[in-house]
């Protein structure tokens, strides 16, 4: 019987890697779901947060609407209020898998070395990105149910009106941006890694500020309206894939076109298309993926030669 | 001093500073000033950006609603940090610093140590409300105007504001002694519940009558509505409160805030009875 070659081991370690993924992702898939108060803390608590700002564009369309008697202007006005309570129930639900990237993903290794798993990890034979990759698709799995019934509960109890003018494009986007967003928390993985206890308050930083610069609750686009600093912003908030993905998805489902779409610089008039910000987002998916692959070989590495790697409450 | 009261300070003073040791010693003064009032002033850009995008979109602007919704939130930081403040202590020594059962047996009133750990969370959200205030006033244009002979009112109302608070959680505490993993969900689903009910964002009247008459059964409605009235300018916005003159509205906000103190110390004595009685007290379960 001849040697073992690093070829003949392929199939081995392929489905030693598949193993590995479908293990780290059955927790989130079917563990989760196991226990239902799930229902009432991650799908509709989050409905409270939405309706907060739900009204607050409401309580502006009441005021705007004093006054006017035009129905023509009235019609106006009705129809921007709704096309941003879309905006809002569209980005309080895509706010669960922001959250899931930053306290599921992005800290994840660090909570596995607290509770003591992380060295279990290191010493299985298997991929760091096969283990990262179950994370992620259990993770997406898991926020997409929670996400889906925030949606509905979300779209019923607001009255929404949505209008998918076309449903691959939307799919697509969905699941690119997804995968990007996923991405970027396996490269954040690696980082919380090394940084100790201050993934913590690092994941706490990045809520509101992301939730603001991504325009969860806003069309982003609205930020080229404020000079240099908001082109500045603009371009910072395109580096995250929540950006372009909510932007592609408010041009695909909102009806009455693209409200404040975000602007090409170089070409006065134009505007990223949902089309153009899914192209882009594929090239963020891969180059997020391509980063969590490297800084996880090199932290890792790190970590190991500081001796951090295991080290608690660091 | 009495004995009594000289061991309740002692409790509340040492859990202050353990509280504020726990919260900023991960990093440098400065930093941990900066990362405090960041998460805040992206909460208050937020609003501001939806104003913008609503006057752009709408053409419309109305200062008293923007004066009102950011007020509005600069104060909703203290009901976020301090509910916060109180209720995880119990969750983070029982299970991730497993300190609980000494910090317990020790010579201390544990409802004290409590509100003491919470402090350090009051005295950064002070912070990070006058931080926010000030930036409306300078950069934004909120207009405050306050008269000395409101400044004790508003004093006494903000001190009312926060033991209310503070009682509220203090009872969430208690709940926490019989769960396992729970206390993140509560910690967003409660301060969300005030976020929509007590008109923070939006003057009660934007909800539906059902919900206008559960906000007025919370006493944050009261001193939301009542803090507005001292630091800003009349306006013609119907918070649905303003048949309440602002003593009336003191003296409800003082009545509720008696009222949740004496709930608060029921529900933890419940709470911490029902947990040593089924042997939770100091359980963990690696949530």
């Amino acid at each position: 019987m001849s040697a073992p070659t690093a070829t003949s081991r392929i199939p081995h370690r392929l489905k030693l890697n598949l193993q590995a993924i479908v293990g780290r992702a059955y927790p989130r898939i079917v563990g989760a779901n196991r226990e239902p108060s799930w229902i009432f803390f991650e799908a509709i608590l989050p409905l409270l947060g939405i309706a907060a700002y739900v009204f607050i564009y409401k309580a502006l369309g009441e005021r705007a609407l004093l006054g006017v008697s035009d129905p023509t202007e009235i019609a106006r006005i009705r129809a921007s209020t709704n096309s941003l309570i879309a905006t809002v129930v569209l980005g309080g639900t895509m706010v669960a898998f922001w959250l899931n990237v930053l306290w599921s993903m992005a800290s994840q290794l660090y909570w596995e070395k607290e509770i003591g798993n992380l060295q279990l990890y290191m010493m299985a034979p298997m991929s760091r990105m096969a283990l990262l990759g179950g994370m992620a698709i259990g993770g997406m799995f898991m926020t997409s149910v929670r996400a889906i019934t925030t949606l509905v509960v979300g779209v019923v109890v607001f009255s929404v009106v949505l209008q998918v003018s076309n449903p691959l494009l939307l799919i697509g986007v969905f699941f690119v941006t997804l995968i990007a967003l996923y991405g970027m928390g396996m490269m954040l993985a690696s980082l919380y890694l090394l940084w100790g206890r201050e993934a913590f308050n690092l994941s706490a930083l990045l809520e509101e500020p992301i939730f603001f610069s991504s325009g969860f609750y806003f069309p982003v686009g609205g930020f080229a309206k404020f000079g240099t600093i908001g082109g500045a912003m603009l371009a910072f908030a395109t580096a995250i894939p929540a950006t372009l993905g909510l932007d592609a998805m408010r041009q695909i489902i909102v009806p009455g076109g693209p409200v404040l779409p975000i602007p090409i610089p170089w070409g006065p008039g134009t505007f990223l298309t949902a089309d153009l910000e899914f192209g882009i987002l594929i090239v963020l998916a891969v180059v997020f993926l391509f980063l969590a692959r490297q800084t996880l070989a090199y932290l890792e590495k790190l970590a190991r030669r500081e001796g951090r790697l295991t080290s608690r409450h660091q | 001093m009495s004995n009594l009261a000289r061991k309740h300070w002692r409790s509340f003073k040492w859990a202050a500073w353990l509280g504020w040791e726990m919260d900023s010693n991960w990093t440098e003064p400065w930093l941990f000033m900066v990362y405090s009032v960041i998460k805040p002033i992206a909460g208050a850009f937020i609003l501001v950006l939806m104003y913008s995008v609503f006057a752009l979109i709408g053409q419309f602007t109305d200062p008293d609603l923007f004066s009102y919704i950011y007020v509005g939130n600069a104060f909703f930081i203290f009901v976020g940090n301090t509910l916060f403040g109180t209720f995880q202590v119990i969750q983070s020594d029982r299970e991730w610093y497993q300190t609980l059962r000494y910090t317990y047996i020790s010579p201390i009133s544990y409802y004290t140590y409590i509100v003491g750990r919470a402090a350090s969370k009051v005295a950064v959200a002070t912070l990070a409300v006058v931080i926010t205030l000030a930036f409306g006033a300078l950069a934004l244009g909120v207009r405050f105007e306050v008269s000395l002979v409101q400044v004790p009112m508003f004093l006494a109302a903000l001190v009312l504001g926060l033991f209310c608070l503070i009682s509220i959680g203090i009872c969430l505490a208690g709940i926490s002694f019989m769960t396992a993993k729970h206390t993140h969900g509560l910690a967003e689903g409660i301060p969300g519940i005030f976020y929509v009910f007590c008109g923070v964002l939006f003057p009660l009247t934007a909800l539906p009558g059902w919900a206008q008459s559960f906000g007025r059964g919370i006493p944050l409605t009261y001193w939301f509505d009542l803090t507005r009235r001292l630091i800003l300018p009349s306006n013609t916005i119907n918070s649905g409160l303003g048949f309440f003159s602002d003593i009336e509205i003191l003296a409800l906000l003082l009545a509720s805030s008696l009222i949740f103190f004496l709930l608060s110390l029921g529900i933890f004595k419940l709470g911490e009875y029902m947990a040593r009685k089924a042997g939770k007290i100091d359980m963990t379960t690696s949530y």
